[in-house]
């Protein structure tokens, strides 16, 4: 539904604050201070109305596309800015961006939809919507230029901005009739332009947000500056679920900068400096006692009896039965089983956790990179005290999100409690790296077991997976559960949906003995896809060993009936060339998955030296995402996953001690560098009919065809993440 | 206080002389396009420029630096955003969030002043910062780009 209630909202208030450090330097950071405020993503400025929620169109022809989600890095600014531009018939090379903010979204009746940056949802989860937002820009337009010609708008064109009325050859352009178009109503009904005319969509156009990303002018959250700001360093009980007991401020008091020392919530302290790096110093000079709590004695080694407990009990939450896997098992010619493990991990986005944010008695205003501006206004009207409709959220570029800034908005509570404590003034909190490492929401964490049966012919003809382990939505969203079953555990392994299972087992009982131990868990990119594919992706390769099968001619047996996923294993196979030998001493392995949507498939080539490095040559990876949008961006989303992926099967582990993550920072929580990374071959191969995500999918298929890949070089067969705990070294 | 030559100004700033570079560039003189990340120089989030080389920011108290040292970060490293690596960035799309990117093109853009066609063993040896993002594989063909374009550009020079 289309809203004709005029909003202001293209007046936009802007503060220029300049820094001046002698002859030759001035940096100028623009800040929405006002209410009205639209936070400008792109460099708009025009006091145009717009033509509706999407499109504003300036005089010169300027487009700005409003985009609801968060740019973090995936390219979603501009794949959602090609969606609204195909309709529109714009001028692809005017066109800009810039964000609403969550404050007007409530106060329009959520008229841009959902905020939320997350689950590879940003082009799937609002395509439509936002194609049909261009479109009725689009027509609204041509009614205007119709309008001031008095002619039927039948015999109007549109094309790059351009309208023409056909028979006389006249021509207008969209700048020209903006503001008539603003005055008229929508359209009740558009048709969305059939995909094989797209013309934009599918293209592979460039990022419309790079060049700030060269010259260090793009502002990031932690890079605020604001009059009259001050810096904060905050650190929380390093034990879960501790508490703040109290603080000696006396003694940091008269450091430098310091201008107060505050109790945050229950469990944290912060110092408010002039400087953050004042803020910072005093902080470690800070005596601090904490009242470490319940959980002080929990360990990586207690957590891991949980969850071996939860391996044999007798009760679990069911997430896939076919048949009778017991029946099959016990009748089965052979019979393998293997337990595998997965570790915490922080998601360590290169930017710490941060938010700038400033409170009165009436009103409360934040400025923080976030995944989805609308929860961080919820937090922040929370911690504030304030009905939300007193408070907003400007959403400011992240530096990197993974998961981390969506779901959880403990870094705005926070900036908001110290705030308050220093009224009308500014504050911006910078967490260090090493709050950022004991303070996450990890990966969870969970073990696996799975037991397979193969008959006479060496065909799979059972399959019992068992997970034991850490629910997210238990912790985070018990409301999303059903009956106190997490499904979203299942991801990979479901009967059907956007996480189906690619193989068609005959008899397949997939089950999670929940166990949460108190690391809170959260989402990540992938998440439980990560563990589920190298947990099942890698016993199907035990089960073709096993079989003395070809891993490849065993998958395929099971596809029968998952053509997608099939294609695009094929596909990688085809391209690695998988039925020729490999060069000497390379050795390749397999994956395949459906994530997100998305089918995905990948084939590794790695070497095992004498001494066990272990080199990753090359990933073939091809992933069918229903439409690509843009394919340059997949591809570099595709390589951007593997990073990830390869990080956490190299390096990525938290370890528990005293109830705290032991790791403080990348040094003992390394991630890969670019002499580590493969080349890597990715084939978007878009089949139509739906719509896949892309940032996460691809992450699920790079561990484990480099485990199978690792098992084909050394016999080794790899259970335990990460790699950089194991011995590569032939057996 | 300390006196220091950023961008090619000379700088007379007020600050404790153990504070690290980094924050004297992001708090003091507000250039943020240095960024911080882990302040213990594992990721090269903060690299800058010393007289050419690279040197991470947040490990360097600035009572280490002398006047007559030149230091550049990434606001200075060209006039326009026209630096062959800045070039190369843009023609490849390299960025993905962009936080750890004037960290990676400063260890490059130190890379290329002593190796201006350096191989891949090259770029692997120098260029050791975290993206978490996973930019490698661009960053690599950025580095081999920005060779060519400089070397274009030095060969109109020339003629
Ligand atoms: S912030 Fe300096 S090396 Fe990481
Ligand atoms: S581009 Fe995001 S960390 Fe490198």
């Amino acid at each position: 539904m289309m809203n004709r209630e005029r909003v202001d909202i293209s007046r936009r208030d802007f503060l220029i604050r300049t820094t001046t450090a002698g002859a030759g330097f001035s940096l100028g950071l623009y800040l929405p201070l006002s209410s009205a405020g639209v936070l400008a993503a792109g460099s708009g400025s025009s006091a145009v109305p717009e033509v509706n929620a999407w499109v504003v169109i300036e005089p010169d022809d300027t487009v700005i596309i409003r985009i609801a989600r968060s740019e973090m890095g995936q390219g979603t600014l501009t794949g959602l800015a090609q969606l609204v531009a195909e309709e529109l018939e714009c001028d692809w090379s005017r066109v800009k961006t810039e964000y609403p903010t969550p404050g007007q979204n409530l106060a329009r009746g959520r008229v841009w939809g959902s905020f939320a940056t997350g689950g590879s949802q940003g082009i799937r989860g609002s395509h439509l919507y936002v194609r049909k937002g261009g479109a009725v820009a689009r027509e609204m337009l041509i009614e205007a230029a119709a309008e001031a010609w008095d002619v039927p708008m039948e015999e109007c064109r549109v094309a790059e901005s351009v309208i023409t009325h056909t028979p006389t050859g006249r021509t207008t352009s969209y700048g020209k009739v903006a503001a008539a178009a603003a005055e008229l109503f929508p359209p009740e009904q558009v048709e969305l332009k059939n995909p094989k005319d797209w013309r934009l969509i599918g293209q592979p156009v460039k990022r419309l947000d790079t060049v700030d990303k060269l010259t260090g002018k793009q502002v990031f959250g932690a890079d605020l500056q604001m009059p009259g700001m001050l810096n904060a360093a905050i650190r929380a009980c390093p034990t879960f679920g501790g508490r703040l007991k109290s603080f000696d401020q006396a003694k940091v008091r008269k450091m430098p900068g310091v201008r107060q020392v505050v109790r945050v919530g229950d469990d944290a302290v912060a110092v408010v400096a002039e400087t953050w790096w004042q803020a910072k110093t005093a902080l470690d000079a800070l005596p601090i006692d904490w009242d470490r709590g319940p959980n002080a004695a929990v360990s990586t080694a207690s957590i891991e009896q949980m969850l071996d407990e939860g391996l044999d009990s007798e009760d679990a939450f069911v997430g896939n039965r076919s048949g009778d896997a017991g029946k099959a098992l016990r009748g089965a010619v052979k019979t393998v089983e293997a337990t595998y493990r997965y570790p915490y991990q922080n998601h360590a986005t290169m930017e710490p956790m941060n938010a700038t944010a400033r409170w009165t008695e009436d009103r409360c205003d934040v400025w923080c990179p976030t995944q989805n501006g609308e929860a961080a206004l919820q937090a922040a009207a929370e911690a504030a005290g304030l009905p939300i409709g007193k408070c907003e959220v400007y959403k400011i570029h992240l530096g990197g999100g993974f998961g981390r800034r969506g779901a959880f908005h403990d870094f705005v509570q926070q900036a908001v409690l110290i705030a308050k404590q220093l009224p009308g003034t500014p504050v911006k909190l910078l967490w260090t790296r090493e709050e950022d490492m004991q303070h996450g929401h990890y990966h969870p964490i969970t073990k696996a077991r799975l037991v397979g049966g193969l008959d006479e012919k060496g065909d799979l003809v059972g399959l019992h997976v068992r997970i034991s382990g850490q629910s997210i939505l238990a912790s985070v969203n018990p409301g999303w559960m059903s009956n106190g079953v997490d499904m979203f555990t299942f991801q990979g392994l479901l009967p059907d949906g956007d996480h189906a299972i690619s193989y068609t087992v005959p008899n397949l009982l997939v089950e999670h003995a929940m166990r949460n131990p108190p690391v809170p868990p959260g989402f990540w990119r992938g998440v439980n896809i990560n563990q589920n594919a190298i947990y099942l992706e890698s016993f199907i390769d035990e089960l073709a060993h096993a079989a003395g099968k070809d891993p490849l001619a065993f998958r395929r047996r099971l596809m029968a009936n998952h053509p997608k996923s099939l294609a695009v294993l094929n596909a990688v196979a085809e391209k690695a060339g998988w039925d020729k030998p490999a060069p000497a001493g390379v050795y390749r392995g397999l994956a395949v998955c459906k994530a997100f949507a998305s089918h995905v498939a990948a084939c590794a080539e790695v070497s095992v030296d004498d001494g066990g490095r272990l080199k990753i040559h090359r990933i073939v990876a091809a992933t069918d995402p229903g439409y690509a949008v843009n394919p340059q961006q997949i591809e570099a989303q595709v390589e951007g996953s593997f990073v990830y992926g390869l990080s956490a099967l190299l390096y990525g582990e938290c370890t528990i001690r005293d109830g705290s993550v032991e790791q403080r920072n990348f040094n003992d929580y390394p991630s890969m560098l670019i002499n580590e990374m493969p080349e890597v071959d990715v084939i978007v191969m878009p089949s139509g009919g739906f719509w896949g995500g892309i940032g996460e999918p691809t992450i699920a298929v790079a561990a484990p065809a480099v485990l199978n890949a690792i098992f084909a070089a050394t016999g080794k067969r790899i259970r335990q993440c990460p790699l950089k705990n194991t011995d590569l070294r032939s057996a | 206080m300390a006196k220091l030559k950023i961008n090619g100004n000379m700088l007379e700033i007020d600050v404790d002389g153990t504070t690290p570079l980094l924050w004297v560039l992001r708090e003091q003189l507000g250039l943020t396009g240095t960024k911080y990340s882990c302040g213990i120089g594992v990721c090269g989030s903060c690299t800058v420029h010393v007289d050419g080389e690279a040197v991470r920011a947040c490990i360097l108290p600035v009572s280490a630096l002398k006047p007559s040292q030149e230091i550049t970060t990434i606001e200075g490293l060209s006039a326009d955003g026209t630096h062959p690596l800045q070039q190369a960035w843009e023609e490849l799309d390299v960025p993905q969030c962009g936080y750890c990117q004037p960290g990676m093109i400063m260890s490059a853009a130190a890379l290329l002043n002593e190796n201006p066609s350096p191989s891949d063993a090259d770029i692997d040896a120098k260029v050791n910062n975290i993206c978490r993002c996973g930019t490698f594989n661009r960053v690599r063909r950025g580095i081999h780009l920005a060779a060519q374009i400089h070397k274009g550009a030095s060969k109109r020079e020339r003629s």
